[in-house]
This record gives C-alpha cells, structure tokens and sequence, in this order.
C-alpha cells in the first residue's frame, strides 16, 4: 500500500464510512465497499498516480461498488432489469448528500454511537468501533481481541446483522439518554483500550500498538463531542496509563511501577493528560462512570508526578481510592487501594486492608498478598500465597515475575 | 420496522395479586401512559397488545417425528413469567426502548419481526 493510501485509510476511514451510512443506511455493505475501494487504490495509485483528492477517490470507488450491489440485490429481487434509470437517480441524489461540511461531524458521531449501542455485546461493539471508525483491519481486531481471525469475522458479521435486523439507528438520540448512550461508548473504547494494556493470556504483555489505536478513538469520538467529561476523562486515564508502556517490559520482563525507569515514561503525554484533569467539565455534575475515570486517572497522576517512587505521596492516593469505592465500588479498585494501604502505612497494614477482597479467576490478589506478607517477614505464608497465585495466573511475563519472587524467599 | 415486546418477568413491580387497590390503578396508569406516548409518536403504532393468562394455562406445541404434540405448560422457563406482549410499529430500537420507558418496570424482551412474503 502506497503511504498516502495507508495515511488516508487512518484518517478517514470513518468519515467515509459514516458518509456512505448517511446515503445507504446499510452497515452490512458498507463495510466490503470501503474494502473493495482501498483494494482498488492500492491497484491503480501506482499505475494511474495518486489521485488529487484520495479521500474523494475512495468515497467515489465506494459509493459506485455499493449501488452496484444495491442493483444487483433489487435486480434479484424483482427478476426485472429495469432498473438502470432508478440507480441513476439515486447517484445524482448521492453525489447531492456527499457535500462534506459540518453535517459529515454528526455522521461521524452517529456512526460511533451506533457502533457503540447497548444492545450490542460489549466485545462485539467495541470490535465494530475498531473496524468501522478506525478502519483497523479484522485480523488485527482479532489479534487485539486474542480470538481467531475466523471469530472475529463472524463477530463484526453478527454485530451488523444485528444492527440492521434491529433496527439500531444511525442516529444521535435524545438528549435525556445521550449521556448514558456516551458512557457506553466510553466503555467500548476502554474496553478496545485494556485488551492492549494487559491481555489476561499470553506472552504479548503490551500491545502498545493497539492500545493506540483506542486511544485514537478516544481523540476522534472527542473531536466530535468536545468537553464531553467521561470522554475528556477516559483520554486522560488511557494516556496515564500508556505513558508507562516503554518502561513496564525489560527484555520481556514485567517491570513493577516502583522500579520503572521514570525517564523512558512519555512526558508529553502525562503532561496532556495532567491538563485534561484541569478541564472545568470535571468539576460540575458528571455520570458515575465519568467520576470513576476521573478519580482513577487522578490517581495515575500522583504517581506520573513522583519524579521518584518515595516522592509517591501515598495517603493522597489512598484518599483518592476512598472517594473512588464510594462512587463506583469494585474489587479490582479494593485491591489497588490495599497495595497503596502498604506503601502508605505499611505491609501488615495492607493485609489487613486485602481482608475479604475477591477477584473470581485472577492471581492479583493472591499476588498482591504473597508480596506483602514476603515484606512483613512471613516467608511461610508469602510462599503458599505465591503457589496460589501461580496456580492461577495465564499470563506468560507475570508467571515469570511471580517464580522469580517466590524464588527469590528461599 | 415491527417489534414484538414480550413482557417476561414482573422485574422489579410486585406481582399483580400483592398489589393494593391504589398500585394497581398506577401500574395501570403506566400502561396508559405507554400507549398515549405511542400514539402521540410520529412512526410509531401499537398493532396489537395483550395481557395473557397466567403460565399454568398455557399449552406447548411440539412437533416430533413429524408428529404435532401437545403438552400443557409454556415451553420453557424464560416464559413461565410471561405476563403480556405488545406488536409495536417503531423506526427504530432507540424509539422503541424510549417509549418502553413508559411501561411498569417489567424485564422485557424485544425482537424484530421479519417480513415474510409468500
């Protein structure tokens, strides 16, 4: 694929998309047309030269394959060939719609919020929203998603039939649900986010590449709901979070936040997101989930701002996870705020802190309590911890990291 | 776009014999209510709308070995609570689920009809 090909498939993938949705209204076609277009560039760019316009070029070759389809469909359906005049009119009516200007911003919008709708499963929406509105291709979804191409594929198929047997509209809804229908997208797009950030299986301990591209939703769906608070919040958490990504693997190790090298952190990006938490927005009422972002992402800050890990100011974190389990209560935030507990109060603190928390099917907790009985000199109990966490963790570089600790108490 | 809304289970309103006098005249203004918002919907039309008897009266078709059997009860569990249904005319499933809203908080299902042309 030429570069301009490639850079114009990633910037506008899903303004094509949501354009053809506006004129045909047929998620399941649209998708091979936009296909069937870039095919074509990557054939004729380097013969022909890149097109002015290569936008223009894909939406033109899309629009022609999709009435191609439609005709053939309405030929089949009625057994009568004429229908050549009837697809005519419906290009002039198409080339009049295809006028780009504001309205292509709201398209994109409603593309997003009918990708992301709640009665889609979670994983299936967020694989649609990687396909459709990033034009990431299905077998790198399906690598995302650790699922076999052939899943994936019949995923995204399903999701579209879905859409369209349904009914789910290509629209904007009202403003009294609009909130809640924006929480889901920020769900979808967190979800699309954390299948990079840490897979549960495997040896790929960071897909940096794909939590990217979430990342990138997250900035397109922002570009078309400016100040939207769960939207400002999920970036600012998401780019927290992957700042760190260069620093958590060493020669295919897991690297635990204290003994990160804080210089290979991206400044740049912990700086955005420390802005992002300045937004006014964050302030005034917001949704549950969008307090949750927030309080989250605040306390990634206080670590992005310790220049060294003793800088951490531990009680400020474990305040923030107090606020954090009064809003939206979880195991996995009980978890994190035993770990911060220890730092704060120390060891035999955050055990006590660990009591009754569960997390069905993880190693963390396990983990979390191996390690802090290993502090508290209880290398018998921190032992038999480590064994359960072994037993039960899948995931390849955090199985060595756990060996290596256990190991190392002998 | 037709949709058939079955009304699966009581979800979080009491059963119909628990209800005083005063709840069973609200939950019936919740019903009235959800036909005046369709009604005052563009697009949108109630075609047909039902209360059903209760479960133990119902009656499973079956065929098996090319044989229609009967037997008494509904077919499967998700229906034992089956309380009534509506055939709804909307644009579309946010339409719907907003008028939806309308109804006592019953757990509900919705599916699309197909068109099926002989």
């Amino acid at each position: 694929m030429t570069d301009v090909l490639e850079r114009t498939v990633r910037e506008e993938w899903g303004r094509l998309v949501a354009l053809l949705l506006a004129q045909f209204r047929r998620v399941d076609l649209v998708e091979d047309a936009m296909g069937d277009a870039v095919e074509a560039a990557a054939r004729r760019w380097p013969q022909d030269g890149v097109p002015d316009n290569p936008s223009a070029w894909l939406l033109t070759a899309a629009r022609r394959r999709l009435l191609d389809r439609l005709r053939a469909e309405e030929t089949a359906r009625r057994g009568a060939p004429d229908l050549a005049r009837e697809a005519g009119h419906r290009e002039e009516g198409a080339r009049a719609m295809a006028d780009p200007g504001d309205l292509v911003e709201d398209d994109l919008l409603r593309l997003v919020l009918m990708c992301a709708h709640p009665a889609l499963a979670p994983e299936a929406a967020s694989a649609l929203t990687l396909r459709l509105v990033m034009g990431v291709p299905t077998p790198d979804v399906a690598r995302l998603f650790l699922v076999p191409e052939a899943t994936m594929a019949a995923r995204i198929t399903r999701a579209k039939k879905k859409i369209v047997g349904a009914a789910i509209p290509f629209g904007v809804p009202d403003a009294s649900v609009l909130p809640e229908r924006l929480d889901t997208v920020a769900q979808v797009a967190y979800l699309a986010f954390t299948a990079g950030y840490a897979p549960g299986t495997g040896p790929d301990l960071l897909r940096a590449e794909t939590s990217g591209e979430a990342i990138r939703l997250v900035r397109v769906v922002l570009g078309v709901r400016p100040d939207e608070p769960v939207l400002v919040a999920l970036l600012a958490l998401t780019l927290l979070q992957h700042s760190r990504r260069d620093a958590r693997v060493h020669d295919g190790r897991l690297v635990l936040l204290p003994d990160q090298d804080r210089g290979r952190w991206h400044h740049d990006e912990i700086a955005e997101a420390l802005g992002l938490l300045e937004h006014p927005g964050l302030t005034g009422p917001i949704t549950v989930l969008a307090a949750s972002y927030t309080l989250q992402a605040r306390i990634a800050a206080e670590h992005a701002r310790a220049a060294r890990p003793e800088d951490t100011r531990w009680d400020h974190v474990v305040a923030l996870y107090d606020t954090l389990l009064a809003v939206a209560p979880s195991p996995a935030a009980r978890l994190a705020r035993a770990v911060a507990v220890a730092e704060a109060q120390g060891p035999a603190s955050g055990i006590a802190a660990l009591e009754g928390v569960e997390i069905p099917a993880s190693h963390r907790v396990a983990a979390v309590r191996a390690e802090l009985l290993a502090r508290d000199g209880d290398a018998v109990a921190a032992r038999a911890a480590y064994d359960q966490a072994i037993a039960a963790c899948r995931n390849d570089v955090e199985l060595a990291h756990l060996r290596a600790r256990r190991a190392a108490l002998d | 776009m037709k949709y058939l809304v079955l009304l699966i289970g009581d979800g979080e309103v009491k059963p119909w014999d628990e209800h005083t006098p005063d709840e069973q005249a609200a939950t019936m203004e919740r019903f009235r209510a959800f036909d005046e918002a369709c009604a005052a919907r563009p697009g949108v039309e109630v075609l047909a709308g039902e209360a059903l008897a209760d479960a133990g009266t119902a009656t499973t078709l079956r065929t098996r070995g090319g044989r229609l059997e009967m037997t008494d009860g509904p077919y499967a569990e998700v229906v034992e609570g089956m309380g009534g249904f509506y055939l709804v005319e909307a644009p579309d499933l946010d339409v719907l689920v907003e008028l939806l809203g309308e109804l006592p908080a019953y757990d509900m299902q919705v599916s699309p009809v197909v068109d099926v042309t002989y």
